[in-house]
């Protein structure tokens, strides 16, 4: 209660200024800045449509790191009965598109977007959820949490999932217990699913820098955003699917024309 | 979206004795009711909002830390719900204690004036937790304000009606009556506008814009999973689409039609009719907000469409 009360008395209106990269100031109840205020860093994941073959190590690995990590446990129902479910922050999709025989298949990895506008973070009565001003990733605070689910409703794109033992929201963390421990070695300090593909379909990096992998990616693939619609601005960025033609046969392109081949 | 129970029963209790308190608190101001019908008719509103804020509790994860969700009452519709609740059962019970003791008129009218309030801002927090979230495009309307607003003041004043006609208040009924028949018939207006409103809508998002992938013939093949997650739990209704046409039926002929038509029959003054009526039209309310979240159609449920 008390605790409620100074986050309460100590939250005045704040004034954002460049200068506000405090490395602590994750866990407190700020008030939500809705002005957004552009961030000097942004950490983000950009997904590559073009080479993901659909093979889910994405998904385990992330499963394994955080539910043994500081975001666990994961909790699992039913694991090996017929109706299993669980927690899980990333999922890895498939979709067609096209008419047969010409359909492309698209595996479509999907979670948490660290939105720049996040709309879960507002609608929180307890301010368990929040962004992080230092490197934007948007987390649960579970410990503030009293598992209402009105955030997961917020979030047009049902990143959010609710685990049912522990009673609080969960979301994808980015491994925020990862990429910033210095105790791994730098090649380490990634996302547990960047370090698990295999096709190298996750880039993971400070889209706010425009020299970053993840930038120097959307600036030349036509990176784009998951409904833009909401005005959510996502940070986590999309690389469109692009058909690679036959390279002999009858119908062979040349280079010139692959590129336009947008599915 | 899937109707919780939970929010069923928090949502239709709290607004029935909302609608009972600022009948009650007008009537107060216009007719010499006696003392003890005021308080008899004050307590069952406050049982009501107990009831109400209990059920509330089951839809939370962490019950214990319930408290904490007033913290962020400058952003959240559902922070500034959770401090008004507790505020206007306060004043209720001061209003309550007020009458008991007989205190003087002008602290009564001033008690019975922040209950007003009170019932008015918890419905305007209580719908704009859902009109505010603008992707869920059924929601966010100013109509959902205003059909919380008015399904309390009909239940709440049937319910009145029930009870004066029981404890042979005649005076109160017959002014009653008209605010009763006439909150609910105008509240049958502005539920079916909402009705047709939301048969016209059409989703912003498609799956086109959910993933991206430009191609007009587009499926999804798999959600990922083989069986279900809270994804596909929280946001989907799980009923058939038959149950989902048929209950904006049922809902009208429970919560409008059958009432009006029982108070029609048997007459304003018979107890039997308005019991009937409260009893109806607790079960139509039920039966409207769930359809109000089943009708709900969340971006989200774009990304689960197949199980393979």
């Amino acid at each position: 209660m008390i605790q409620w009360l100074k986050d309460l008395l100590q939250s005045p209106p704040q004034s954002l200024s460049p200068g506000w990269a405090q490395a602590d100031g994750g866990g407190r109840a700020d008030p939500i800045d809705t002005e957004t205020p552009t961030l000097a860093r942004q950490l983000a994941l950009v997904i590559d449509l073009n080479v993901c073959v659909g093979c889910h190590a994405c998904v385990t690995a992330c499963k394994q790191w955080n539910t043994s990590g500081m975001a666990g446990p994961l909790s699992d129902v039913n694991p090996y009965a017929s109706e299993p479910t669980g927690t899980f922050f990333n999922r890895v999709q498939t979709y067609e598109a096209g008419t047969f025989p010409n359909t492309d298949t698209v595996h479509f990895p999907k979670s948490c977007l660290h939105c720049e506008d996040p709309p879960c973070v507002p609608v929180c009565p307890t301010g368990a959820s929040y962004k992080r001003k230092e490197d934007g990733i948007v987390l649960v605070d579970a410990d503030k949490c009293i598992g209402c689910k009105y955030c997961a409703w917020a979030c047009p794109y049902g990143a959010r999932e609710f685990d049912d033992a522990s009673g609080v929201m969960t979301k994808c963390t980015l491994c925020v217990d990862r990429i910033h421990d210095k105790l791994l070695p730098e090649a380490d300090r990634k996302p547990a699913c960047v370090k698990a593909c295999p096709t190298n379909a996750r880039l993971f990096g400070d889209v706010k820098d425009p020299n970053s992998e993840v930038s120097l990616a959307i600036r030349d693939r036509g990176g784009y955003a998951l409904m833009p619609e909401w005005e959510t601005k996502p940070a986590n960025m999309y690389l469109p699917r692009r058909i690679t033609p036959a390279a002999v046969g009858p119908e062979a392109q040349t280079p010139g024309e692959i590129s336009s081949n947008r599915v | 979206m899937h109707p919780a129970w939970s929010l069923l029963l928090f949502t239709t209790l709290a607004g029935t004795a909302q609608g009972l308190l600022l009948a009650l608190a007008v009537a107060s101001w216009l007719l010499p009711l006696p003392t003890g019908f005021l308080l008899g008719a004050i307590a069952l509103a406050e049982v009501l909002l107990t009831a109400g804020l209990l059920a509330s509790f089951f839809h939370l994860g962490q019950k214990g830390r319930a408290w904490r969700a007033a913290a962020m009452w400058r952003t959240s519709w559902m922070s500034r719900e959770v401090i008004i609740l507790p505020l206007l059962m306060a004043w209720v019970a001061l209003w309550w204690l007020a009458i008991a003791m007989d205190v003087s008129p002008t602290v009564l009218r001033v008690l019975s004036a922040l209950v007003v309030v009170g019932t008015f801002a918890l419905w305007y927090c209580t719908a704009m937790i859902y009109a505010c979230l603008r992707f869920l495009q059924e929601w966010a309307h100013p109509l959902t304000v205003v059909n919380f607003t008015l399904l309390g003041m009909s239940s709440g004043s049937v319910l009145l009606c029930a009870l004066s006609s029981l404890a042979g208040q005649n005076d109160l009924l017959q002014s009653l009556q008209f605010w009763a028949l006439g909150s609910t018939l105008l509240a049958w207006f502005m539920r079916r506008q909402a009705l047709r409103r939301n048969a016209r809508l059409s989703p912003t998002s498609t799956l086109q814009s959910a993933t991206g992938i430009q191609n007009p013939n587009l499926v999804q093949k798999s959600m990922g999973m083989s069986a279900g997650s809270f994804n596909t739990r929280e946001f989907f209704h799980g009923a058939t689409a038959q149950t989902v046409r048929r209950m904006p039926y049922v809902f009208q002929i429970l919560l409008f039609a059958l009432p009006l038509l029982l108070v029609a029959a048997l007459g304003a003054h018979s107890a039997m009719a308005w019991i009937l009526a409260v009893l109806l039209q607790f079960a139509g309310l039920l039966a409207e907000r769930w359809v109000f979240f089943a009708q709900a159609r969340h971006p989200q449920n774009l990304f689960y469409q197949t199980v393979s």
